[in-house]
Order: C-alpha cells, then structure tokens, then sequence
C-alpha cells in the first residue's frame, strides 16, 4: 500500500480499503501469530490473577520530542497495569482517524506501536479501524486496551498506607506536559525539552519484590504528582501526607517555563514517572532498587505518611512554610495525553 | 523544589530558607517587643496568593496577622457589571472581549459570561495587545470589559490608543478601572478599621512610584511597605512594616527596589493621562470611593461603552449569604464566610473571592489557613 496518500472515508468503510489498509499496512507491522486472521476476536489464556485497564489517547500534536502516540498509547496503558502490580502481556488497539490523516505518518505511528510493544514484551492482538469525516476529529486518535497477569497475591492499594511510611518519587516531574506544549503551541523556552514517555513495569517489578513493604503505586499522568499525591490519602480518615517542596526534582528548564506559563510543575502531566508508598523500614532498599533502574536513576524520598491531618496533603515549601497541597483545579491543559 | 540543573536562579535564592531564617528571627522578636496583635493588610492579591503558596502565613508568630485587601480586580467590581456585560450580550450586537477571569463571576441572577463563549459573542484576551487584531477582524462594535488597578491600565490604554490610530472606531471600553491610593484612604477613614500596617502592592507601585501613598505618613496613616512577591521579599516587607509599628513610625518605605523606583513609571502615567480621566467609582464590598476610578475622557468619551450602549448605573448587591464585602475590607477571614467550602467553592462560585485565581477566599480554599 502506497504511504504516500491520504487517509480517505473509504478506509474506514469495512470494504476493499479497509482490508487493503488491515492487509497492507497494519499487519506488516504488528502481526503476530496471536493476532486472529481477520477473525473478530482472539483468544489467549493467562493463568490466575487477571489485571484489564483501557486508556484513550488525544494528545495532540500526535508527534512530540520523546515520542508519539504510538509510544504514549503503548507506555500508558502498560504503565497502568504495571503500577497495580500488573505484567502486561496483550494489547488492543482502537484507531479512529481523520480523513486526510497521511498514510505516512500512520505508518510511523504503527511503527512506534511495534517498537514500544516490543520494549514492553506485550503482544497487540486485536485492533479496528475507523474514519471520520475531515473536520471531525484530531488527526489521529487510540484507544488500547491493556491485560496483564498479576506478579504475586500482594494486592496494592491506598487502604495499605499506614503513618509513618515514606513516599518516594522514581524521576524528574513536568517534562512530558511541557515538551507537549511547547510542541503544540511553539514555545522557545521549553523547545529543548523531550517528554520523558517510558515504561514504568521494571522499576514496578523491582518494588514489588518487597512484597508487603509495598503499600501503593501510581503513575503521576494527567493531574500530575499533586493528582496522585492527593488519591493517595483522599478517603483515608487517620493519615495525611507531609511532602517536602525541596525534596521534588524539577529539571531547571521546567521549573523556568512553568514559572513563565503560571504552571506548577506538580500539576504538569508525567508519562514517564511513578509514586511509591512503601513501609518506612524498606525505604532505603526501594530507593536503591529503583536507582539501579535507568527511569529510576533519580529516584528520591520526598516525603511521609502521618498520622494527622486526614485526607489532606501538606506541602513544606522552600522556603519552610506550609500549606495545603491540593488537587489541581480547573481547565489543565487540554489534550496532553 | 530542587533543579537538576546547577545553575542557581534569583527565585531560587529568594525562597533560600537558610536566607529566611535570620529574617523570621527578626520577625519574632520584632513581634515580641510589640507584645500585642497587629493586622497587616496585604491589598494585592498576587500578594494574596504569594503569601499562600509559599506557606509564609504559617511561619509568622501568633500576634502577626495577614488580612487580605481589596487587591483583586474581579472582585472589587460590582455584580450589577455584569448584569450590564449580560446586557450587552443580550441587547446589542456587541462582540465582547474580557480577561478569563471574568467569565465564571455570576451576576444578579447567576447566570454567567462564560455561558455565551460557544457563540463567539464573547472573547477572552490575556493581553489588551489582543484588542487591536480583534477589533480589526470584526465588522460591528467591541466592547472590551476594562477592569483592573494601575498596574493593567497603562496596557489597555496604549492597547486603545493604537487602535485610534489604526482608525479602528469600533473598540469600546466599559471602564471600572480602580487606582489604589483612594482605596487604602478609604480603608483608613473606616471607622472600625482593624488594620495596622499596609504591605504595598509591588506591580502597581512600579507604575505609580511611592508618592501617591504619602498620605499614610500624615496623622491617622499607619505604615506602608511596598514590598516584592517572592518569599524573602514578603518576609522583608512583613519585617519592615513591624519595625516601623514597634518603633511608632508610620512611614512609607520601599523595601522592592530592584523594581520599584521612587517615582515609578511617568511613562506609562503618560499614556494613561492622555485617555484617561479620575472619576468617582463604584467598589464592590466598599461602595463609592471617591476619585479611585479612571473613565475615558475629552474626544475618546465617544468610545465609552457606558453611554454609548446607554448602560444603566453600578449598584452593589450581593447574593444572599455572601461575605465577600466583608472580606475586601479584612473584616472576615474567607472560613468566617457561611458559604465558603460548602455551597461556594471554585468549581460553583458564589462570590467574586471565590472565583478569581487572585481571590482571597480562592487562595484559602486551595492552600489552606495557616498550617501548624
């Protein structure tokens, strides 16, 4: 199939462009021997435990430094089964697509699918392809549905967190948000920054291998660290978070560009960076184990769990105030992820 | 927070706790020596949400109390504009252009400008440079929602200015400009004031210069710090203002001079006196203050929204239960208000402290009263 066209409304009508686009694009790139032949579903067996999740990708424009949506629709939705305690295994793939869209920058974005698909060691099984006419939609849209097994009993969650445990960060916050937006939107200052879009499932299976020391995971995605920060507590009725400002690592051009865009890089968008709660006695061997990690080589403590002010996060800034840290609020920035 | 990178930045330097510490040590034992409650009024409301954000409210002694002021453009301006603003919307064929700000604040019967985005009918700008491509592009009248203290004006009146001699006749503006010297007068002559000290607004004193404010040093003032927006800048202004109160002086002082000249901008003060003109303006939560308004005047009357859509006067009246006048005037802290957290949050804001990002009432919702 010619990559030089355009996507055309025919390509979405389930007849002979259809399956040409299926046949001649989509298969050379992510066919494997599990993916039905043209069937309308496929099968695959998973022993025990069974994790799903779905994510919808918009982001926009589809290509950023650091990555696309390809990437970020195969990152995602394996960062969210990895940080429940998840080993991805298979993949769906749901494409909708604007009349117009070129071939060519399809067949990239299927390309970056294969690749982080083969990074991640999850296979994409089953896919389907709309169009929708010019002017209705944004170019190039996914939805991939995520299966993986579960890496032992330990169920994580926020009902595990306990006073006095240790919060800990596995990265540098606010790039992928920014470099976004200075993609989208031109911006000088931020244009050197990349998104930092990666897989989270090694740094997730080394922690989990501290077993029941490991309370919660999450990935600090649209909402960012103060997003996931707040979720961690929100209906604990006993404990609250006391995180230390200083503690937090902000890249320099990030914290520059947020200061000049009025942004809080703790709200900005990570596709790339997790938040561990973990029992106070395994702090130090979490950390080392995710310092061990190439995501993780910047991993930090940056704060704790205690045992008053319920449901409620206290930032101690820089300067040595302290206040609340609350949900983000309002319109965040659109069509990030 | 902590930078990858090695470089160290000005910001970073003015939020150092190791420089903050010999500034709170001061503070403490200033406040000992006063060895009473003092009130200090920070009328800015990027003051506001500096204050809040970093905490600075937290490390202050007991006996020291931040008050917010009437610093936040949205919130001094009365519901009845836009009661007008809906009116134009409703009445006229006037496209409307607004800082974003403006659009969730209700009016008389609750309804809102956002409620009219989707038509195009209303248009917001973040800066008044926006005006001029606007009012180019549309064949009918612009009327441009003109709010703000001294240190927005000179921006929508060189912004004005540009378009007349662009030609473009079809910009208007619906003025309730507000300076702030007449404010601060005002809160002074109150009679129940409870206020002992002013922390001067930085931006708007980098136009206006540290004269206007003289008035504070005659008798019955109190005094007045202009100070910066960064941590160790409000602690330097805080500390300021307490040695001032604990030596009995009541002087005006600028302690932001890396951007505060003494006689401020005269440049910008030109462009604002060429279209410009001091009236007597209508404040939300304090009534009509006398001369603290700015209007077009001589040949640019003519784009004056007011008249020209024969908008009705300014009124004040607040929704049942809303404590924003008391609020502005220090009076109440946010939490005193009825409403506040339970039926007027950020999401579904009852009054203006609730809805501008530099409200009072928003800033507290968001990081909190002081935490110990």
């Amino acid at each position: 199939m010619s990559t030089s066209g355009r996507i055309t409304l025919e390509h979405g009508s389930g007849g002979a462009l259809s399956r040409q686009l299926t046949e001649q694009l989509i298969y050379p790139i992510l066919k494997s021997e599990a993916y039905g032949e043209l069937a309308d579903a496929t099968s695959f067996e998973i022993p025990g435990r069974v994790y799903i999740t779905t994510d919808t990708y918009v982001v926009d424009p589809p290509f950023f430094p650091g990555g696309d949506i390809g990437t970020l629709g195969v990152f995602g939705t394996c960062n969210d089964l990895a940080v429940c305690g998840a080993r991805p295994r298979y993949l769906t793939m749901g494409l909708v697509l604007e009349e117009g869209f070129p071939t060519s920058d399809l067949k990239r974005v299927l390309e970056s699918v294969r690749r982080a698909a083969d990074r991640s060691r999850v296979r994409v099984i089953s896919g389907d392809t709309k169009v929708v006419p010019s002017g209705k939609g944004g170019g190039i849209f996914m939805n991939t549905t995520g299966v993986g097994e579960a890496l032992g009993p330990h169920l994580l969650s926020v009902k595990n967190i306990k006073s006095g445990d240790k919060v800990l960060i596995s990265g540098p916050i606010g790039s992928h948000g920014l470099a976004i937006l200075a993609a989208r939107e031109g911006l000088k200052i931020a244009a050197s920054l990349r998104s930092d879009c990666a897989p989270l499932f090694p740094l997730c299976e080394a922690l989990y291998s501290l077993g029941k020391d490991l309370r919660f995971m999450r990935d600090a995605t649209r909402g960012g660290a103060a997003a996931v920060l707040n979720e961690a507590v929100a209906n604990n009725s006993e404990c609250g978070l006391e995180i230390l400002e200083t503690a937090i690592p902000v890249p320099g051009t990030v914290a520059a560009a947020s200061d000049l865009l009025g942004l809080n890089p703790m709200e900005i968008a990570n596709e790339g960076v997790l938040i561990a709660v973990v029992a106070p006695t395994a702090a130090d061997k979490a950390i080392s184990l995710l310092r061990s990690l190439d995501t993780g080589r910047e991993a930090r403590q940056i704060g704790a769990v205690a045992g008053r002010y319920p449901g409620k996060v206290i930032l101690e800034t820089a300067v040595g105030g302290r206040r609340i840290l609350d949900l983000p609020r309002g319109l965040l920035l659109p069509r990030i992820c | 927070m902590s930078r990858s990178q090695a470089s160290t930045s000005l910001k970073q330097v003015l939020q150092d706790r190791r420089l903050a510490e010999p500034l709170l040590q001061e503070i403490e034992k200033t406040a000992a020596e006063i060895s009473r409650t003092v009130r200090i009024m920070e009328v800015c409301g990027t003051h506001t949400v500096a204050i809040r954000r970093s905490g600075i409210h937290s490390l202050l002694p007991g006996n020291v109390l931040l008050l917010s002021g009437p610093g936040c453009p949205v919130c001094v301006t009365p519901t009845s504009y836009i009661d007008n603003a809906l009116q134009l919307l409703e009445g006229t064929d006037a496209v409307v252009a607004s800082f974003g700000d403006m659009l969730k604040v209700p009016g008389s019967d609750g309804r809102n400008l956002a409620g009219y985005m989707g038509g195009g009918r209303v248009r917001i700008v973040y800066s008044p440079a926006e005006l001029l491509p606007m009012a180019g592009a549309i064949s009918g009248p612009l009327v441009f929602l003109a709010i703000g203290f001294e240190t927005t004006i000179p921006t929508v009146a060189a912004a004005f200015l540009q378009a007349r001699r662009a030609g473009l006749s079809n910009l208007y503006l619906y003025t309730a400009f507000k300076t702030v010297p007449p404010a601060l007068r005002a809160l002074l002559s109150s009679p129940d004031r409870r206020l002992d000290g002013f922390l001067l607004p930085g931006h708007v004193s980098v136009i206006i210069g540290e004269k206007p404010y003289g008035f504070l040093e005659e008798p019955g003032g109190v005094p007045g710090v202009i100070a910066g927006f960064e941590p160790l800048d409000l602690l330097q202004g805080i500390l300021a203002v307490l040695r001032q109160i604990a030596r009995g002086e009541q002087r005006v002082e600028n302690s932001y001079t890396r951007a505060v000249r003494p006689q401020g901008n005269p440049k910008a003060r030109e462009i604002m006196d060429q279209v410009l003109d001091p009236v007597d303006a209508l404040w939300r939560g304090f009534g009509e203050i006398q001369g603290s308004g700015l209007a077009l005047n001589g040949e640019y009357r003519e784009a004056d929204a007011e008249p020209h859509f024969s908008l009705p006067p300014l009124y004040n009246l607040e929704p049942p239960g809303c404590a924003c006048a008391q609020v502005l005037q220090g009076r109440f802290l946010p939490t005193e208000c009825p409403l506040f957290g339970i039926s007027c949050t950020p999401e579904a804001p009852i009054g203006p402290c609730m809805v501008s990002s530099e409200g009072t009432c928003a800033a507290s919702f968001r990081y909190g009263e002081a935490v110990l």
